[in-house]
């Protein structure tokens, strides 16, 4: 009884043959000690702890950092402590830190390690060693990162995106002190410890998926994550060339971006250098960034839909197109965010075009999470709370991306607070919102209890109300012309002071959801040792990780025998079928009798 | 239920929010006012996109929220709905698109019969210059910035002696003539933005940027910094003074002159045997 319009070769009903294994399973290193068990550790999930505990504390840096420059925008003037040089300082550290250290490495180092080879059926990442090399480096990357706090002249304060020439400038907090230097060698350590994993994760989806287990049975979550992999290795060598010049720009006086010049009345010894190539060589990094930290998400909040709305995710196929139309075209796009830098204006036509033109996969992707909650049978768990709270924060920042996508549009709203409540909405907050659906989700995989429930809907809806109230308010500031990173407005003939009142509000706003977020660490913990123990597949879900012998999974995931796929991951209320859902290594649908 | 009603009260709020909230561009002072129509047309079309969206999905969590007994319907795809709904996201994009490349246009295309005057930004002060009375600005190189020559003009250029220089000072504009303005900077980046003009463009150190406007009311405006250039960013503030043409040229008149300037310093302008290399010109 298979319905219209179905997907050929993914429903049940049409499993073709399952073909016999190509490969020899993988012969894995067995730890010998705790060391080699649970530090040095080849095991992905082990791995994908530390990435993801490592992640998460540098997290917590930034919120504090977040705190601090929020309340000197609220209440100008009141803390002493906070001046011109430690506010840019906070701007810059609080972003670089969400973006790289946080976003990319928890999503790729974190859920990329633990998810991938649990849900394709795999024992483990296919070069272990490397995938062991690639934490140890970016936890590295984290310490440098670390370090320029406390070195003379504090860490940068170049905003994250680093432009030269002020980045590497004396006017600027750490330019010519160490700020800057570890800043850039941080990134540089980033760079190779994220290839290190990079390319285990693309060979892994490429090499290791178990029998039957076909690219198109693969769960989004695992399209979501490979393609954002595919599009950090060819977006993050842009940067690392970048912050090698720039390096070099500053230690060895060499000019890739610094034309000839006179700082405070003195003629530096730089010439011919273009500060424009910096800002191309960073914005063909950074937009791909976006769908890094993106793609991901779309693809576990598509998980997250459907297990929880129990109905399968409607329109798989053009799902998986969406994934990979959306980071193709994301490396067309990038001097979007160079309208008004003073490039060639006829890029503009060409730039606006394809930005606007992304929006249309991106739109199928929302119209297809919420066609998959209609006509669904809604558990309004946690998991799907933020799923829920995603999709708004998301559609809320995708649509004032129309706006700045749109060069003309741009002009007044470029560099003002605007733009730090569109990409805070849509690539923090939205993004974030699917952590912790997915942590919610996966906790009880990863340590066969659940997360307190009271706990995580008090910090559901703190974080969510509270997030909105920060950031939606935000655009009308910026609408009204305040520029960002100003660290005060100060006097003025403008009408911007009438902006105050709501800067005190977001400030509130913000302390408010700070705190709640101590509030989830505190359930993270707590509920190790007290939470519901709820056996191997709490949610009733399809995925090949809620179908391992133990839970949590032991190392090599599998015990004898890999499990073989017959249908894709999407049977959920399959008709005639006794439960609402069919794993995905079930071979036959029992019937209802 | 809860979860349906919330949803409902953040469209609404929302909708309130920027109907009623009294925090709203400025009240424009140039000839963009294509812009701010370009942005309510984008306002109008985005707003019902989100409200739909999300009033649609507290539909969906009201009527489909889990009881006893519901079963979720199987249905993996619907090719005809989703090409309903690809290309009626194509129209809309294309309706924002199709001003938006439109005005970008003109806000590319400077008339014929504007005014050039320049904008040179530094570490954190903004200084101006304007033609003399040949109506030509001469030629100018970072590399000639000394304390009595601020702006680098080439002392070689006779075209540069009588360009008026404005060191930290006003900059006045007449009032409903189109003015380019020539972006520069002779350290680090920056970015001329007047929020009542609607213009932006960042001033590059190495070369020449600009932007276009008429000036439609008289008044006072702020010039902002809008590219991060360092500790004093956000002190870096100018003003430009739209007047009428009579106050415009009395203002004029007040003004010195790059050889005056140089006089009073002491400094010779005319010495053209050392001038070995060829100085970029605007």
């Amino acid at each position: 009884m298979v319905p219209s319009g179905a997907v050929e070769g993914v429903l049940p009903g049409t499993a073709e043959g399952v073909p016999p294994a190509e490969a020899d399973d993988l012969e894995l290193y067995h730890p010998k000690s705790w060391v080699t068990k649970y530090v040095f550790s080849q095991d992905a999930k082990v791995i994908a702890i530390q990435y993801a505990g490592t992640a998460l504390a540098i997290g917590f840096v930034a919120l504090v950092l977040s705190w601090l420059m929020r309340l000197q925008l609220g209440f100008p003037g009141v803390f002493a402590f906070i001046d011109a040089a430690t506010y840019y300082q906070f701007i810059t550290m609080h972003g670089m830190i969400m973006v790289i250290y946080l976003l990319t490495a928890l999503f790729l180092g974190g859920f990329g390690n633990y998810l991938i080879p649990l849900m394709i059926g795999a024992r483990d990442m296919v070069f272990p060693y490397v995938n062991m090399l690639s934490y140890w480096v970016y936890l590295l990357a984290v310490l440098v990162l670390v370090a320029s706090f406390f070195m003379p002249g504090g860490p940068t304060g170049a905003g994250w995106t680093l432009y030269p020439p002020q980045a590497i400038l004396s006017g600027t907090p750490g330019g010519q002190e160490w700020g800057i230097i570890l800043m850039l060698v941080s990134l540089i350590l980033f760079i190779i410890g994220f290839t290190m994993g990079g390319l285990n994760y693309v060979v892994t989806v490429l090499q290791a998926r178990t029998r039957g287990m076909t690219l198109m049975r693969m769960p989004l979550t695992v399209w979501g994550i490979f393609t954002a992999t595919v599009l950090a290795l060819l977006a993050f060598p842009a940067l690392f060339v970048g912050a090698v010049m720039l390096l070099f720009d500053r230690v060895l006086n060499t000019s890739f971006f610094m034309p000839a010049l006179v700082e405070m009345g003195q003629r530096l010894n730089y010439d011919g250098g273009s500060p424009i190539l910096f800002q191309h060589l960073f914005w063909f990094f950074g937009h791909p960034e976006v769908y890094i930290v993106a793609l991901p998400a779309f693809g576990i909040v598509s998980d997250l839909i459907s297990t929880h709305a129990r109905r399968n995710i409607f329109g798989y196929r053009m799902m998986v197109w969406a994934i990979v139309a959306i980071g193709a075209l994301s490396f067309i796009v990038w001097a979007h965010h160079m309208y008004v830098s003073g490039m060639h204006p006829w890029f503009g036509f060409f730039f606006a075009t394809t930005t606007l033109i992304i929006a249309i996969p991106t739109a199928i992707k929302v119209y297809n999470w919420i066609l998959t909650l209609w006509r669904g049978d809604i558990h309004l768990t946690i998991p799907m709370l933020f799923a829920i709270a995603f999709i708004v924060t998301f559609v809320n920042g995708g649509l004032t991306g129309l706006f700045l996508g749109n060069a003309v549009v741009d002009v007044p709203l470029s560099d003002t607070m605007f733009v730090v409540a569109h990409f805070h909405m849509v690539m923090g907050v939205a993004p974030i919102f699917v952590i912790f659906g997915a942590i919610y989700h996966w906790y009880p995989k990863i340590t066969g209890r659940m997360l307190d429930e009271t706990m995580g809907k008090i910090h559901f809806w703190i974080t969510f109300i509270g997030a909105y109230a920060i950031f939606f308010p935000m655009h009308y500031v910026g609408l009204m012309g305040v520029p960002r990173r100003y660290y005060e407005l100060g006097e003025t003939v403008s009408n911007l002071h009438s902006s105050d009142a709501l800067n005190a509000f977001i400030t509130v706003a913000a302390l408010t959801v700070g705190a709640a977020q101590i509030l989830f660490l505190f359930n993270l913990f707590w509920s190790l040792s007290r939470g519901r123990q709820v056996g191997g597949n709490p949610w009733r879900a399809t995925t090949l990780e809620w179908q391992t012998p133990e839970t949590p999974p032991r190392h090599g995931n599998w015990g004898k025998e890999l499990p073989v796929v017959y249908r894709w991951a999407y049977d959920y209320n399959v008709p005639g079928a006794d439960q609402d859902f069919v794993p995905q290594n079930q071979p036959t649908i029992t019937r209802a009798a | 239920m809860a979860v349906a009603l919330i949803l409902v009260l953040i469209v609404a709020g929302s909708v309130l929010f920027h109907l009623l909230s009294p925090w709203w561009w400025t009240p424009i002072a140039s000839n963009w006012g294509y812009i701010d129509d370009t942005i309510t047309i984008t306002f109008w079309i985005t707003g019902i996109v989100f409200a739909a969206v999300v009033l649609f999905m507290a539909y969906c969590i009201y009527r489909f929220r889990h009881q006893p007994g519901r079963r979720a319907v199987y249905e993996p795809e619907s090719r005809k709905l989703e090409w309903w709904l690809t290309i009626v996201t194509g129209l809309g994009v294309a309706a924002m698109l199709a001003p938006g490349l439109f005005v970008w246009h003109q806000f590319i295309a400077v008339p014929k019969d504007a005014t050039e005057f320049e904008v040179v930004g530094q570490q954190w002060l903004w200084n101006f210059r304007l033609p003399g009375k040949d109506g030509r600005l001469g030629a100018v190189d970072t590399r000639h910035v000394s304390a009595d020559n601020p702006l680098g003009l080439d002392p070689d250029d006779p075209n540069a002696h009588d360009d008026l220089v404005i060191e930290g000072g006003d900059l006045h504009l007449e009032i409903g003539k189109p003015v380019k303005l020539l972006l520069r900077s002779i350290d680090v980046l920056h970015d001329f933005y007047v929020p009542e003009f609607r213009a932006k463009m960042d001033m590059v150190p190495g070369m020449v940027t600009y932007v276009w406007f008429t000036p439609i009311r008289t008044g006072t405006f702020e010039i902002f910094c809008a590219e991060l250039c360092g500790v004093g960013h956000a002190d870096m503030r100018g003003r430009v003074v739209v007047d009428t043409e009579q106050n415009y040229q009395a203002w004029l008149r007040e003004q010195k002159t790059f050889r005056h300037m140089s006089a009073r310093a002491g400094a010779r302008i005319d010495a053209s045997e050392d001038a070995g290399k060829e100085s970029k010109t605007e």
